[in-house]
């Protein structure tokens, strides 16, 4: 295991925490808008929330070096900000959020699906807003699931690599993750040290996978 | 009391509500068999159903006009809701369920709980009350905001004689105290008889008879 593996999986780590902090509120914001509502445009933008699923991460992270670089109008306005994104841990905490929010959507979607529609209408009739019957009646409803829906979103945005690769590049000591470590000691020849990380990568996987399916199995008893 | 006049058409699948009324209601009781569509025009009044076309106007507001394209918000109809399965917010305490569409403007907290008997309930958790108890708060919570209107849908179906005796009594403390008018949903004749001075008897989607409970459940 290399030296510094505590302190990439450490960092790994804390980047899918903020990701994830990042993933949850359009995440679930979408879930609900998409399991209860009708409007306009509604299959259409539900696609496209889809689509870091099912995109190569790394063409998403193409289209997020697009966004985000020099060249782009949010590139040129960062800059004139004084905010350096590409190939710094932002952009690492921005390439996995965005690939986390579907996975997000769909988890809290689900959970929003369960809670029955009667609670949101009875909400309604006592005065309340959307926003209020969001945040009072929906939200809590369906909080095992968001909860799930953020584990799985955190397990996700561990396991990001292509999107990472393109905008944050993998800079050792900078920008590297668990997964682009993998990457670059399998590529070097250091296969032990790969195996090492991959270890603390599966531990990592496991437990958010797991809190994930012990909230849910909770929901259902 | 208050005047409710209603004249829609609702349309689900196979099934057709048509039904037009116009009174002033103190209680008004709408009478017959499941599948009457006495719930639809529950719903319809309390805006969370929409009509395909008519109109829905009560006092001097119009809460639906499908020629005028209004449709009132449920949240801004001030019309309390009591369903037949009470539904109270699971994740929330009594006293929570009670606050939830409380204005300033209503009774208070004390005075609702005291009046239906509830107050003992307060920090409990709604899991594990009895139907009756169930049936108390949801009326307590609608009663909280305020309403110009209160529609009851089968209040006492869910629970068993004895209990209904004792809940009667808070629902006519209602119409005689605070005077909130009622639309009130039953299938029992004797409940309506006790409660209501007017009576839509519906079956299939339409209302067959109207009149003083007297005069239109001797004819069932």
């Amino acid at each position: 295991m290399p030296d510094n593996a505590l302190g990439i999986a450490a960092f790994s780590a804390l980047m899918a925490l903020v990701a994830t902090l990042l993933a949850l509120p359009p995440g679930v914001v979408l879930g609900w808008l998409f399991a209860h509502k009708s409007f306009p445009g509604r299959s259409v933008l539900e696609t496209a929330a889809m689509l870091p699923l099912v995109m190569p991460p790394v063409a998403t992270g193409l289209i997020l070096l697009r966004l985000l670089g020099r060249r782009s109008p949010i590139g040129q306005a960062l800059d004139a900000a004084g905010l350096e994104v590409i190939f710094t841990w932002k952009a690492v905490v921005i390439a996995m959020a965005v690939m986390s929010v579907p996975i997000v959507l769909l988890t809290a979607k689900a959970g929003f699906q369960q809670v029955n529609p009667r609670f949101e209408q009875m909400a309604a009739t006592l005065g309340a807003g959307p926003v209020r019957i969001f945040l009072t009646v929906s939200l809590p409803l369906a909080g095992r699931s968001v909860l799930a829906a953020a584990f799985l979103g955190f397990a996700r945005a561990l396991g990001e690599f292509g999107a990472t690769i393109m905008i944050a590049g993998g800079i050792p000591g900078e920008t590297e993750t668990l997964s682009v470590a993998i990457y670059r000691l399998t590529e070097v020849g250091r296969e032990d040290d790969a195996m090492g990380l991959m270890l603390l990568s599966l531990l990592l996987a496991f437990g958010a996978s797991f809190a994930s399916n012990h909230v849910l199995r909770r929901q259902q008893t | 009391m208050i005047d409710l006049a209603f004249d829609i058409r609702f349309q689900q699948g196979q099934f057709t509500l048509e039904v037009a009324d116009r009174s002033r209601v103190n209680v008004l009781g709408l009478f017959g068999p499941s599948g009457a569509g006495k719930t639809t025009l529950l719903e319809a009044i309390a805006g969370i159903r929409k009509p395909s076309r008519g109109e829905i106007v009560l006092g001097d507001t119009t809460l639906f006009s499908a020629d005028k394209g209004i449709h009132v918000a449920p949240r801004d109809r001030r019309i309390g809701y009591v369903p037949q399965d009470a539904l109270l917010f699971p994740h929330m305490s009594v006293r929570g369920n009670l606050l939830f569409g409380a204005t300033s403007s209503a009774l208070d907290l004390q005075t609702v709980a005291e009046m239906l008997e509830i107050a003992p309930l307060l920090s409990r958790r709604v899991q594990g009350l009895s139907g009756g108890e169930r049936q108390r708060i949801a009326l307590g919570r609608a009663l909280m905001t305020h309403p110009a209107l209160l529609l009851m849908d089968e209040p006492l179906a869910a629970v068993d004689r004895e209990r209904r005796e004792r809940i009667l009594p808070y629902l006519l403390r209602i119409r005689g105290e605070l005077q909130v008018p009622l639309v009130y949903v039953t299938h029992d004749a004797e409940e309506l008889s006790q409660i209501a001075d007017r009576v839509l008897v519906m079956g299939d989607g339409r209302v067959l008879r109207a009149g003083a409970p007297s005069e239109v459940i001797d004819r069932r």
